[in-house]
């Protein structure tokens, strides 16, 4: 209890006897008050703190981070330096397995199991990053929009040099649409002869008409599908006879007649959206080699 | 307790500070004991060596951006956190079987808030003396040298064993060799300078200035201790009926110094030589009966052994002792007393926790595997119309030494398993590789095989079998 009878003032007294309590602080609160004052003038020292006018006390700190130009620039600590100062040292602690990566033939890379395990890894963070909005997260693709990237057929070759040429230059599908060279009826004949390729149900006769329309000057299909209809790789024109779609839905379509629908669709339209940008310039050279030795392992052997 | 008295004391009581005497005794020879062994081993296991094939060379080192725990011959990595539980429930169990048995056990002889204190207060004896000496320079104003020179004095000693403390914590977290040479250029992690230095201070400030007060006002422990504690837990205790007698304590002065004077007199054995107050680090008196501030550290019953020798009275004024035993009218001679279930209960889980801790890091698997389905995509029509899986087989080496491990599927027919070039994969120690397996089936065939297994045998030829799924549609 308080002692009541003996308060501890402050001794002062006023208009004869109005005097006041005397509670000071605990000690160890006003000593951690002390030190967070002591704290704070440290962190004014170091790092931004004070608005002066327009501008700002930047504090002694600084953040040192490679600009675009290669030069070191040297920013007052802010955190957006401090990201950049980070992920260039992130690109540090990469840069021997990119050492060895550029360093390496692909065919080595696929036999080395930590450098492959790079691959797979470091290649999974690049192509999220730069194919996946296209190629789809897993590279698998989309029908209609992007070819898929796990299978076994490469429109433009699947060697790891044509993989590199692609990614590296880029690649644009064309096909003219042929809804006025050819009639109704022609196109319904070649639309029956495609799907009669892939071992897909047609109609036999109007198949027969279409082989003959594919391979005469007439349609001349065969001038970029080739004589066999499996495509050339170094024009990118499609495998015609292979179980893979690309911008027909045939695999998902409902019935015989929508499958046709969509085969006639294209051959009357044409193609003119299998753009690929080129990412030489956007990619450095050793995240290109990453990402080939990367889709590399999505399409298994390639051919 | 008086109520009465304590409505007359203020609710605030400056502190008294405890200044120890020094004591000689079976209690204060374990201490030492402990106190030495503890510290020969926190101050000297980071420069202890130890050949690595591929990792520092020192015996126990905490690597944190490697992600593992080097001990000796064995190398902990995060999933082997279960150990960590386990180990932190046998410490538990440990405390309260001690605690049951022989009461704060750990408090008086192991904790390092005791062994700390009891090194500065060896530093603040080896420099200022013994008790009165050290009273008589608390008094003295800080102008006079001597006492500028040994609190001075005590006060650097202390700074350094502080330091080197902390030092000692951080070099178990890097190569000590290489971080005390960086930690002195300037060159060390921010992160080792901050620890060193917040390390420094609180050893400081707890060994140095909080004392006691770490035990009674920080440490939970002390305060949970009464649930542990039973009637029959040995504990320090004064035996009050030996010591006050009919007529209470009485200094041994003329016509008091034997026993038989004392006892025709009416006095208890107690001479109230205040020996075991001014040996108490926590600064209680053990004569007003157990209390949370005791943290059983057994140096007043080296005190007072002392003085009944000296006066010819029998030992054991102050004792290890039980209370239901204390209750008894004639006291029995002390013994654990082991037969509770609380006493069994803890003793057979630790029995079992440690058992299974042994066994468990005795039988740990050379190397961690696991296989993923690739799920994006699921699965994929290739041009010919078969149907192929991806799957990523993730081997981790932890044996200690380079090893090749073998790759196969049971349950597939053959030829349709594709590893790439990783039939047989060399992983070195501590690195994980990740391998692409792709299983390609004919879409008629792929139902029969909708359930097989990866086989993976390390160098020794020990197999494990992990089972995967080949997926041709998309199932709901």
């Amino acid at each position: 209890m308080a002692d009541t009878a003996h308060p501890n003032t402050t001794g002062h007294v006023w208009d004869e006897n109005l005097q006041e309590f005397n509670n000071p602080l605990p000690a160890w609160w006003a000593y951690s008050f002390y030190a967070t004052v002591v704290f704070a003038v440290v962190y004014w020292v170091f790092f931004p703190s004070w608005p002066i006018g327009k501008g700002f006390l930047p504090g002694i700190n600084t953040v040192t981070y490679k600009n675009a130009e290669g030069q070191d620039e040297s920013w007052h600590w802010n955190t957006r330096s401090k990201l950049l100062a980070e992920m260039q040292e992130a690109a540090l602690a990469q840069k021997p397995y990119y050492d060895k990566l550029m360093g390496m033939p692909y065919e080595k890379i696929a036999k080395d199991p930590e450098l492959n395990s790079f691959v797979l890894a470091a290649g999974k963070s690049v192509f999220s990053e730069n194919c996946a909005a296209c190629h789809q997260s897993g590279g698998q693709g989309k029908i209609g929009l992007a070819p898929n990237l796990t299978d076994d057929d490469w429109i433009y070759g699947g060697s790891d040099e044509k993989i590199n040429e692609t990614i590296t230059r880029g690649r644009h599908g064309y096909m003219p649409p042929y809804a006025e060279a050819l009639s109704a009826e022609q196109i319904d004949q070649l639309a029956n002869y495609v799907l009669s390729l892939s071992g897909n149900q047609a109609d036999a006769a109007k198949a027969a008409k279409g082989k003959d329309l594919f391979h005469a000057q007439t349609a001349a299909c065969n001038y970029c599908h080739g004589d066999n209809a499996k495509g050339r790789a170094d024009m990118g024109s499609a495998n015609l006879t292979d179980k893979v779609w690309l911008w027909a839905n045939v695999p998902d379509a409902a019935d015989q007649a929508a499958k046709v629908a969509m085969v006639k669709k294209i051959i009357s339209g044409g193609i003119d959206k299998g753009v690929m940008p080129a990412w030489d310039g956007r990619l450095k050279p050793e995240q290109i080699k990453l990402l080939t030795a990367y889709v590399r392992t999505l399409g298994g052997s390639g051919k | 307790m008086d109520t009465s008295q304590s409505a007359a004391e203020p609710l605030y009581f400056k502190r008294i500070p405890v200044i120890t005497r020094s004591v000689k005794g079976p209690f204060r020879k374990f201490k030492t004991v402990v106190l030495w062994l503890g510290f020969a081993v926190y101050f000297m296991l980071p420069w202890l060596p130890w050949s690595r094939p591929d990792s520092p060379s020192q015996a126990v080192m905490f690597d944190i951006p490697g992600r593992r725990y080097m001990l000796f011959d064995m190398t902990v990595y995060p999933q082997d956190v279960f150990w960590l539980s386990l180990l932190l429930f046998i410490s538990a169990m440990v405390l309260f079987f001690a605690t049951v048995l022989v009461g704060r056990a750990f408090c008086g002889y192991f904790c390092f808030q005791t062994l700390w204190t009891d090194a500065f207060m060896w530093i603040e004896h080896f420099l200022q003396g013994e008790r009165p000496a050290r009273l008589r320079l608390l008094r003295e104003p800080w102008s006079k040298p001597e006492k500028m020179l040994k609190l001075g004095g005590t006060r650097v000693l202390w700074f350094l064993l502080s330091l080197w403390t902390a030092l000692t914590f951080v070099f178990y977290f890097g190569h000590a060799q290489t971080l005390l040479v960086n930690l002195v250029m300037g060159k060390a992690p921010a992160a080792a300078y901050i620890t060193t230095i917040a390390l420094t201070f609180s050893t400081f400030v707890a060994a140095g200035v909080l004392r006691e007060h770490v035990c009674t006002f920080i440490c939970p422990y002390g305060r949970f201790q009464g649930a542990m504690y039973e009637p029959a837990t040995l504990s320090v205790h004064y035996d009050r009926k030996r010591g006050e007698g009919a007529a209470g304590r009485m200094s041994a002065r003329t016509g008091l110094r034997t026993l038989a004077e004392r006892k025709t007199l009416g006095h208890g054995d107690c001479i109230d030589c205040d020996f075991c107050v001014q040996v108490c680090p926590t600064g209680i008196d053990i004569r007003n009966g157990l209390q949370y501030k005791c943290i059983s550290c057994g140096l007043c019953i080296d005190a007072c052994n002392t003085i009944m020798d000296k006066m010819g009275f029998p030992r054991g004024l102050v004792r290890y002792d039980s209370e239901t035993n204390l209750a008894l009218a004639e006291p029995a001679p002390v013994h654990l007393q082991w037969k509770s279930l609380k006493v069994i209960g803890y003793g057979s889980f630790l029995v079992v926790m440690t058992g299974m801790l042994f066994y468990t890091m005795s039988h740990r698997a050379t190397f961690e595997h696991s296989v993923q389905h690739v799920r994006q995509p699921l699965f994929v029509t290739l041009s010919d119309g078969r149907i192929r899986n991806l799957y990523q087989i993730r081997l981790t080496n932890i044996s200690g030494r380079e090893d090749n491990y073998s790759l196969a599927a049971r349950g597939l027919p053959p030829g349709v398993l594709d590893l790439g070039n990783f039939d047989q994969v060399k992983v070195r120690t501590g690195k994980s590789v990740i391998v692409q397996a792709s299983v390609t089936l004919d879409p008629g065939l792929a139902a029969r095989y909708g359930e097989f297994e990866f086989l993976i045998r390390n160098g020794k030829g020990e197999e494990v079998a992990d089972k995967a799924r080949f997926f041709v549609k998309h199932e709901h």
